[in-house]
């Protein structure tokens, strides 16, 4: 009797630990390989063969297809550069440079990686139609209401996700550092 | 009592087994995954313009509304498949998948050098069974070989600003992807 108690224990022990092991890991997005720069953080060899098995699931349970290493990198940020989440109804400034690439793009999604409807239907910016101060350096800005300059609606959403993508970009899954960068910079401004 | 650690013991080994058994049978029991989701808008072997992502309707999450999408499925049952592509002006990748959405190559305008991008899509047996001289003539074509029978090509091209779309949208509709049935 015992046996077979201690047996059914384990059983459903198990089974809990194991299906809760795997819906955090994949709810969480866990992978191997990441390279993070600031507030960004990319997995440069989930668009090639060498993905690691977390990355396949997770790719395999959203839907989405990553970028191949042939094509760019593509760098997530789900916070500021000291951890504040970025929550749509403060006002992000993101400023700095970007690595060498010969076009980026920067988006930004909803927690499960759909635009954000916003009156002036932007959902981000490219490398050619940003505005830049001299030297190169650009800010743009990113929160509920509009700003001069390069502004990014977040419509207001409770948790955004900013998306940078480096397109024909030297930065490469052979070399990873990150001295790589410089990424830009996120830093929160105010909150309504 | 002395026995229920080691019962505990038995549920975090078996625990493991299981967490690692559906991490890594979860591509293949997915039904949500970007082939899946294509198989209902797109014919095999052809050629489909995706709709741009909006905040109502995206095709898949996190995509790249700078880009203009099209998308061959395919399938290599009958013969290798040949793909031409024309480049846009700014910038154009050709990203290959396999039926689980792992990106096994790409490559993009400029690493294709001329003012197409051409290509032989073909599975390791054909490309094992292709006659020699022809592999030769054959030089200037690249070959690429898919690990799986059936997978997605996707073509992207960059309108750098959003009045371009309509041009990128253009260079694109010349895709073709069509299969070369196999010389018996």
């Amino acid at each position: 009797m015992r046996l077979f108690f201690g047996s059914c224990f384990t059983l459903i022990l198990a089974a809990a630990i194991g299906l809760g092991a795997t819906w955090v890991t994949l709810t969480r997005g866990v992978a191997f390989g990441a390279l993070t720069i600031g507030a960004w953080t990319a997995w440069p060899k989930s668009g090639s063969v060498d993905i690691d098995p977390y990355a396949r699931a997770t790719i395999a349970r959203t839907g989405e297809l990553p970028i191949g290493t042939g094509d760019g990198v593509a760098f997530y940020a789900r916070s500021d550069d000291v951890g504040n989440a970025l929550d749509g109804r403060c006002t992000f400034v993101i400023s700095g440079m970007t690595p060498a690439a010969r076009y980026w793009t920067l988006t930004l999604y909803d927690g499960k990686g759909r635009l954000v409807a916003n009156t002036i239907d932007r959902h981000g910016f490219t490398s050619a139609e940003i505005v830049r101060e001299a030297g190169g350096r650009f800010a743009i800005n990113v929160g509920p209401r509009a700003r001069p300059g390069n502004w990014l609606p977040s419509g207001g959403i409770e948790q955004f996700v900013l998306v940078w993508r480096l397109y024909d970009t030297p930065i490469g899954v052979a070399s990873l550092t990150t001295k790589e960068g410089p990424m830009p910079a996120v830093s929160r401004k105010s909150c309504s | 009592m002395i026995r229920l650690p080691l019962w505990i013991l038995g549920a975090l080994l078996l625990g493991g087994i299981v967490h690692l058994s559906t991490v890594l049978a979860m591509p293949r029991a997915a039904t949500q995954d970007a082939y899946s989701r294509l198989a209902q808008l797109t014919p095999v072997n052809a050629v489909v313009p995706l709709a741009a992502p909006s905040a109502q309707n995206t095709t898949m999450p996190f995509m790249d509304p700078a880009f203009a999408v099209v998308v061959c499925r395919y399938d290599l049952s009958s013969g290798a498949l040949k793909l031409s592509a024309p480049l846009s002006q700014a910038y154009t990748s050709v990203t290959f998948y396999t039926r689980n959405s792992v990106a096994y190559y790409a490559i993009n305008d400029r690493a294709a050098g001329r003012r197409a991008i051409e290509l032989d899509l073909m599975t390791p047996e054909q490309h094992a069974q292709m006659p020699e001289e022809e592999d030769v003539t054959a030089a200037d074509r690249l070959i690429i070989e898919s690990p799986t029978r059936r997978g997605l090509i996707v073509l992207r091209a960059l309108a750098p600003e959003p009045n371009l779309m309509v041009m990128a949208r253009r260079a694109l509709a010349g895709t073709q992807c069509r299969i070369e049935p196999v010389p018996q």
